[in-house]
């Protein structure tokens, strides 16, 4: 009985022979949702996308991950709240051992829904707070939205889940950090996660209104340290820096094809959410494939798989197995090569296109470009 | 850590399930869009923590499968750990 200590999970890599299962799997149920953040990293074409699962299609994906050894699930979208089966996809879920987490923006959560989910076995919920900049100052001066997301709240409460909130920082809110902040208390919310925008979908279209300036971020992380001061182990904050003001890149996804497999609400399977957008990647469908051979053989999933396809920098970077080179998508968005360094790294001789992004962000300072207008994500 | 009382009842808590992962042949502890793999012995303390048992009665319970004598201290050490990381916790 000596070292009873638990070691974390380190999903094997797979330089050596076949890689480990896909722990965590995403099912963006649906694309539709009822806002048009100016933020949101649902592809900015979803409107050409196919027709969305059945029911039974999902379940059989269910089935076949937790035989593949997924244990973690993400049902997201989209708003999955749209989807009238949510209850009877999470029902399945956790009869098959899934631990079950709704990312839901709060948008059509009733008592009878939320009953339902938990009546089902449904393990969390995490809050977005996911609106557009119109919406944002009616939210912030307590308005429609707020009550909105006070009633969500006040349910996710009551059915004794913690109370956990995202919010989406960019230029235009992150000054309101303070405020975004108390009312998250008044809410009762246990964590709240302040994520800075990541910039791929509609939020890339929109980079150069959203992306803050320095002092503005410096602001804001001053305000959450006070905050967190002040309110103490009750309520836990966690601020994530936008990763153009970096140098080194975030391990993304932990690597592509090493824990996460995504379902578009197609059937599309991706190796990120974001990953749609990469060219020359024929993605399976789960409607033409099983999805064991679409994780382990799929030329998709494999092409970024290990270290084989970097190029240098980062082919012979001792920091290779920890950040994996970085974004795919940023690199290929930012340098027209998803092989490439990211460049958010120092190391990346493309790194002066992050800084020229911040620079331009400093130069404007606050103030709104009007030749730019924001491009909110719509239906039609 | 000293201070565990040995009569309280640990139970996984809630918002963690405790389960065996065939494709890891391991238990693993799952919480929110996360999870810790557990090794032989974190596993075999967890499972016995169904909120009936006492710390008390998961020692003896483990040294008699195990054959093994003077767990007390090991056991209480993982016990209070696991509270601290709140992945227990401890009714009375």
């Amino acid at each position: 009985m000596s070292d009873p200590m638990p070691t974390p999970a380190s999903p094997r890599s797979n330089g050596s022979g076949r890689s480990g299962p896909p722990l965590w799997l995403l099912l963006e149920l649906t694309y539709r949702c009822p806002l048009h953040c100016v933020f949101c990293y649902n592809p900015t074409d979803f409107r050409s996308v196919g027709p969305e699962l059945e029911t039974a299609e999902w379940l059989r994906v269910l089935e076949e991950a937790r035989e593949l050894g997924s244990v973690q699930l993400g049902l997201s979208g989209g708003e999955p709240l749209v989807r009238e089966d949510l209850e009877t996809i999470v029902a399945a879920a956790h009869r098959l051992g899934f631990y079950t987490n709704l990312i839901t923006s709060g948008v059509g959560l009733t008592e009878t829904r939320l009953q339902g989910l938990r009546q089902g076995g449904l393990d969390h919920i995490q809050l977005s707070f996911q609106d557009s900049t119109r919406v944002m100052n009616d939210f912030l001066s307590s308005t429609r939205t707020f009550e909105l997301k006070s009633r969500a709240a006040a349910l996710i409460k009551k059915h004794h889940y913690p109370m956990v909130l995202n919010v989406v920082l960019h230029r235009l809110n992150i000054d309101h950090v303070e405020e975004i902040l108390d009312m998250a208390e008044r809410m009762g919310a246990d964590y709240v996660e302040l994520a800075n925008t990541q910039y791929y979908g509609w939020a890339w279209r929109n980079r150069d209104e959203l992306l803050p300036t320095r002092a503005q971020l410096q602001r804001a992380e001053d305000v959450t340290a006070r905050f967190r001061e002040r309110v103490g182990p009750r309520m836990r904050v966690f601020f994530v820096v936008p990763d153009y003001f970096e140098t080194r890149p975030k391990p993304c996804m932990s690597g592509l094809g090493r824990v996460f497999l995504g379902i578009a609400p197609d059937g599309i399977a991706l190796p990120c959410q974001a990953a749609r957008m990469l060219p020359g990647l024929a993605f399976p469908n789960v409607r033409e494939a099983s999805l064991g051979s679409i994780w382990y053989d799929s030329p998709a999933f494999n092409r970024y798989r290990g270290e084989d396809w970097m190029k240098e920098p980062c082919r012979s970077c001792p920091e290779r197995s920890r950040d994996f080179g970085g974004c795919r998508c940023q690199a290929y968005l930012l340098t027209g090569d998803a092989a490439n360094a990211d460049p958010v790294c120092d190391l990346s001789p493309h790194h002066h296109l992050v800084t020229e992004a911040v620079d331009r962000a400093e130069r404007r300072g606050t103030a709104r470009a009007s030749e730019h207008p924001l491009v909110f994500r719509d239906h039609r | 850590m000293g201070s565990l009382d040995t009569a309280a009842r640990p139970t996984v808590a809630q918002g963690f399930r405790l389960q065996w992962e065939p494709a890891q042949e391991a238990h693993v502890l799952l919480y929110p869009e996360g999870m810790v793999k557990l090794n032989q012995s974190a596993a075999a303390i967890l499972t016995r923590c169904n909120g009936r048992r006492t710390v008390a009665d998961i020692v003896t319970d483990l040294e008699s499968t195990y054959g093994l004598a003077g767990l007390t201290q090991d056991v209480c050490a993982f016990i209070a750990l696991a509270v601290e990381r709140t992945w227990l916790e401890l009714l009375s």
